[in-house]
């Protein structure tokens, strides 16, 4: 494949650029040692982003604050908590799509293989060439399959055959089978699943290092959602996934790690932040949250 | 409390609607159909009453003749229909370009709620408003004389008709790249492409049935104008055909304009198969507009 020789020339600078980072994070012990004791002593996980301090403003108004944890490769992170909470806000810093937003301003540091990509020199476009993305609503371009794939292998001036590179990616968006056939009609003329496994492959195609999912499921029906978190589960091991949920289960299934996020409002009432409550080993989220905030919400007894 | 109704005494829950009810919405609904009319019929009427004057005029040598000053039998719009062919081709050079490189940059460029934008967007829907007129003075001060000094040439013409339809092509550009989607734009920024990629390969073309259909409808619009063109000082009889941008010209209206200014019956007659002609060119130009639209627009 064509796209090996980067994959692995890529892993290599994260593995080099993680080491400084890995002893100099600031990370809480207990998180560390306590609940990543078995994969550390492996010496497996790496961050890949170190959030610290993260916060988002509109204007005036703090949409999200004082976020600090580390993501790690080749795993899945889940962002959950209620509506308003700052999940898509923050998930949106880590490729930058908030610049879109002239509003919006962020502080803090978001280092991704210890560089801060909200640094002066930093190109949003080179960091979206890294770190792919895949939206609430499917939004297939209106185009072919084939081109739909292929559009960001062209932007970013890809070498190779461009007939592999569509088909691996629709092969590692498990559509290819589906697909095969009809790659020269409408992406517009698939179901609503197929168009969300649709823009996950489209986003497979530029070789991401990262790939983060902003609600993906949200206008699934069951049966499409089961196909993408089992997509999800295959994809961790080339790639590292950030995906924000509404879907509680959908957190407990596929994710290793999980943020639980909530909204304060301040002393007037009037303003409404996100902050995170919890962070930790999914299964500890779940089964055992060390806050009672997140125990209520997980259980479903608020939110 | 009698809930079970008696025999033969059994309301309606439902009740009638009063006679005088109905006859309000009959003459409300008569009333809409008259306004619907009014435009319909007048246009049915001049059309009826053009053709009756002038379709007997109407024939292949009547478009490939150069008019004639003396016999009405052999007059034709020759120079005329070849002048307004080049003014349309020239025009939709110059829109189209400028139209669309403007209708990007306030829409995907420029701050919308900056003060300098907002007094573009409120400059762009007045000009559309002024009178043709007024643009063929403009044109005549600077395009014909002063600054380019082009003379009353077809460029000068085209420049000046193309000024007075910007406005409609860029209001009508705006809006066809504002209905793409902003998730179109998001899917493509996030895969790495940058601001003009996304613009070139997925807004524009997304967005081009809608503007190509207003830049036809802002032709046709320019295609009938006269006045603009007379001001300029572009003739209103030529026996030659224009051989290249700065010749003198004339143009459809304005060989309509000359035939039915003249005494002669006949040449009226004339007139109205030059006018003949020039319906038919709309509703070419129309219809293909709406082809267009049909055939290429897309349901987000």
């Amino acid at each position: 494949m064509t796209q090996e020789p980067d994959r692995q020339e890529r892993e290599a600078q994260a593995a080099t650029s993680a080491v400084p980072s890995a002893s100099s994070d600031g990370q809480p012990a207990a998180l560390q040692t306590e609940a990543h004791g078995q994969k550390l002593a492996a010496g497996t996980r790496e961050a890949i982003y170190d959030l610290d301090d993260v916060g988002v403003t509109y204007g005036s108004v703090p949409a999200v604050r004082e976020v600090t944890f580390p993501i790690y490769q080749h795993e899945i992170t889940a962002l959950i908590g209620p509506s308003g909470c700052g999940k898509s806000t923050l998930i949106r810093c880590l490729n930058r799509m908030n610049d879109l937003i002239p509003a919006a301003s962020v502080t803090g540091k978001v280092s991704y293989h210890g560089q801060n990509l909200y640094d002066d020199e930093i190109d949003p476009v080179q960091v979206r060439k890294h770190i792919g993305m895949v939206f609430q609503k499917p939004n297939p371009f209106p185009k072919s399959i084939y081109d739909n794939i292929a559009f960001g292998p062209r932007v970013l001036g890809m070498d190779g055959n461009m007939d592999e590179i569509v088909e691996s990616a629709l092969r590692r968006g498990a559509l290819w089978a589906e697909v095969k056939d009809r790659l020269k009609t409408n992406a517009f003329g698939m179901s609503g699943g197929q168009q969300q496994r649709l823009c996950i492959a489209r986003a497979l195609a530029t070789s991401p290092d990262v790939i983060l999912m902003d609600e993906p499921c949200s206008a699934l029906d069951p049966i499409s959602t089961g196909r993408i978190e089992d997509l999800m589960l295959e994809l961790k091991e080339n790639y590292s996934i950030v995906i924000v949920t509404h879907n509680m289960q959908q957190a407990a299934r596929v994710s290793n790690m999980t943020a639980f996020f909530t909204v304060e409002l301040d002393a007037d009432e009037k303003q409404r932040t996100g902050r995170v409550v919890e962070y930790d080993e999914t299964e500890k989220v779940f089964t055992n949250p060390s806050d009672e905030r997140t125990e209520a919400y997980v259980t479903g007894k608020v939110g | 409390m009698s809930a079970v109704p008696e025999a033969g005494l059994s309301r309606k829950v439902v009740e009638r609607a009063s006679s005088g009810q109905r006859t309000k919405d009959l003459m409300f609904r008569l009333a809409l159909l008259f306004s619907v009319s009014v435009g319909f019929v007048v246009l049915a009427a001049l059309v009826l009453d053009v053709m009756i004057d002038g379709a007997s005029r109407v024939s292949l040598d009547f478009i490939t003749s150069f008019p004639s000053r003396i016999s009405p039998e052999s007059t034709g719009v020759k120079s005329a229909l070849i002048g307004t062919i080049y003014l349309m081709v020239l025009c939709a050079v110059f829109i189209v370009p400028v139209g669309v490189a403007t209708a990007v940059y306030l829409e995907e460029y420029a701050n919308r709620d900056s003060r300098l934008s907002r007094l573009i967007e409120v400059n762009i829907q007045n000009l559309a408003a002024v009178p043709s007129v007024v643009y063929g003075i403009l044109g005549l001060a600077f395009i014909v004389r002063g600054p380019l000094g082009l003379g009353p040439v077809l460029l000068a013409g085209a420049l000046t008709l193309g000024l007075l339809v910007l406005p409609v092509v860029i209001i009508v550009s705006r809006e066809a790249i504002r209905a793409v989607p902003s998730s179109i734009r998001e899917g493509s920024l996030a895969l790495g492409a940058t601001q003009w990629q996304t613009i070139w390969k997925q807004v524009l073309p997304g967005a081009l049935p809608g503007i190509a259909t207003g830049v036809i409808l802002a032709l046709s619009r320019a295609i009938g104008e006269t006045a603009p063109l007379l001001v300029i000082g572009a003739a209103t009889f030529a026996r030659f055909n224009p051989e290249g941008i700065t010749d003198r010209f004339t143009a459809m209206p304005l060989a309509i304009f000359e035939f039915i200014s003249d005494a002669d019956t006949e040449f009226r007659a004339a007139g109205a198969a030059a006018i003949i002609v020039l319906l038919a060119l709309l509703v070419v130009m129309n219809a293909g507009a709406i082809f267009l639209r049909n055939r290429y627009e897309r349901k987000w």
